[in-house]
């Protein structure tokens, strides 16, 4: 059960595999199906979004691509792409600036320090935050914290070789304000553009994954199962608060919230 | 183009928004407002303590007031023999505790990393923090005799059990969320220890090295007591002289020192966590 392979499968044209996926918690009574047979792939330089109720195992699909956790049955493979991932709380470490956080990226790696520093100089300057490198993370708003976060990982995903890397995003900004939000959702589609990325993006926010995805993936909860997979058609850059984005959302939602009314039976 | 010009416009424009002002009172004025409590409350003691002296309870030779050993005290400052029993307490209390740090960071590393070791050393190591470490001194004695190492020996089985669960506790309390993002970020087992398990165990630690510095104080205190050492002056052995001779002033006035360098010794603590607190944002006030 390999969790890389290196190069692109024959015949493969995907970013992140995830064959029939399976994940489960806990033994014996007390065993926990968090993912039931997930299979995805994310095409290079796409941008997927996972969307479901509480419970649909999402954030576990994530750490599994992350390599945080392993699956219990079935393959998952990034080829070899770098990937990097964001969380719903920043993960900034206080005891570094700024600009040290987003150099760490380069850490594990071992490129040279003064590399590094103008490599994060220039990952910083991306999210319009060139001028704060020498502050504290708490001295930023949550906003400009979750922009330094975005800048480490996109800084961890710039050393990959060939081809696009992957960003992983938990939910990245659902702790944050709506005109916030929206700013972001425009900073992440240039940067997406631009570095041509393959993203996968979990959100509980319908609107949001209409308004970034090219795909959105509906997961079923308790386990977690593909329900359904809409394609976004929109043309970019869209407004959360368009009529089309609010149309294909209405449709998604509905079909949210009949998987979430089958365990209410 | 426009477009993204605009946008970075927004984006700087709702950053400076969130920011906000800050605003920081004077030196002069943050000084003052730590001491005039501070002034306050030594006031309040020395005239409690003149009025237990005023009421005749004990004679003044057993029990000086706040002038008389004053006094004693100044007269003290000019002795060069007063600052040489100073030297000798401070370099034992420096060396006992420069080497229970070092035996305390490789015990707690070790502890801390090892999961045999933590069931087998875990509690011991909490067992001996509550052990009174002038219990350790007859024992001491019997090994190392009437020496400085005896004095040494207790000071560091005082102060490094403390030390220890500092950086256990560190290490324990690291923000799950910190290691996810550190296992992200490539690093793994020492080069995760070091970039993300260390740093992020500071806070814990110096509250352990401030535990032991008390307890090595205090041990060592206890030490210069019982373990006298002829032909060398220090703060306890001064003390134990003084009560020898019923010298009431001077006796007091050793111990005002003794308080006196264990709060100076504190403050720093205190403003080295201060300090770590500010840049790391947890500071409340």
């Amino acid at each position: 059960m390999s969790t890389t392979q290196l190069g692109a499968g024959p015949g493969t044209d995907a970013a992140v595999r995830l064959e029939s996926v399976s994940k489960t918690y806990g033994h014996g009574r007390n065993a926990l199906l968090a993912l039931d047979q997930v299979s995805l792939d994310v095409r290079p330089g796409e941008f997927v979004c996972i969307l479901g109720a509480s419970g649909c195992g999402k954030s576990t699909l994530l750490s599994l691509v992350a390599g945080l956790d392993r699956p219990s049955t079935g393959q998952i493979s990034t080829y070899d792409h770098k990937v990097a991932m964001m969380f719903q709380d920043p993960a900034l470490f206080p005891w570094l600036t700024v600009a040290a956080n987003v150099e760490l990226a380069f850490r594990a790696d071992g490129v040279a320090k003064a590399e590094r520093r103008a490599r994060a100089a220039e990952f910083l300057e991306l999210v319009h935050l060139g001028g704060f490198g020498r502050k504290r993370p708490h001295e930023l708003s949550g906003g400009m914290r979750q922009r330094v976060a975005l800048a480490r990982a996109l800084a961890q995903s710039s050393s990959s070789s060939e081809g696009s890397a992957v960003l992983l995003m938990d939910e990245p900004f659902g702790a944050l304000d709506a005109m916030t939000r929206d700013l972001l959702h425009d900073e992440l589609e240039r940067i997406w553009r631009e570095r041509s990325l393959s993203v996968l993006f979990v959100t509980h926010n319908v609107r949001e994954a209409v308004r970034l995805g090219d795909r959105v993936v509906l997961l079923s909860s308790r386990p977690g199962r593909v329900a359904e997979e809409f394609p976004v058609e929109l043309e970019r850059p869209r407004r959360t608060d368009s009529a089309e984005v609010a149309t294909l959302a209405a449709k998604i939602t509905d079909r949210l919230k009949e998987e979430v009314a089958r365990h209410g039976r | 183009m426009a477009v993204d010009t605009q946008h970075a416009e927004r984006i700087a424009g709702l950053d400076a928004l969130e920011l906000g002002g800050e605003r920081r009172a004077g030196l002069a004025a943050r000084l003052w407002a730590r001491l005039w409590p501070m002034l306050t409350a030594v006031v309040l003691v020395l005239v409690a303590w003149q009025l237990v002296v005023m009421s005749g309870r004990w004679p003044e030779y057993v029990f000086a007031g706040p002038v008389e050993t004053f006094q004693a005290m100044w007269e003290r400052f000019g002795e060069a023999d007063f600052y040489r029993a100073v030297a000798t307490t401070m370099r034992r209390a420096f060396t006992g505790f420069a080497l229970a740090v070092l035996v305390g960071l490789v015990i707690g590393a070790a502890v801390s990393r090892v999961k045999v070791l933590r069931a087998a050393f875990g509690a011991l190591i909490t067992g001996l923090q509550t052990m009174p470490s002038i219990a350790w001194f007859p024992f001491a004695i019997l090994l190392f005799g009437l020496t400085e190492s005896a004095i040494t020996f207790v000071v560091i089985l005082g102060a490094a059990p403390s030390i220890a669960n500092g950086l256990i506790t560190g290490v324990d309390y690291t923000p799950p969320l910190l290691l996810r993002a550190g296992h992200v970020l490539g690093f793994r087992r020492l080069s995760l220890y070091r970039h993300v398990i260390l740093p992020a165990s500071l806070p814990s630690f110096l509250a352990g090295l401030k535990q032991g510095w008390a307890f090595a104080w205090r041990s060592l205190m206890a030490g210069e007591l019982m373990v006298i050492i002829a032909y060398q002056s220090s703060l306890g052995e001064q003390l134990a002289y003084a009560r020898e001779v019923s010298d009431s002033p001077g006796l007091i006035g050793t111990m005002i020192v003794i308080l006196s360098i264990g709060i100076v010794i504190d403050l720093l603590f205190e403003a080295a966590d201060g300090m770590l607190r500010r840049r790391w944002g947890l500071d409340q006030r």
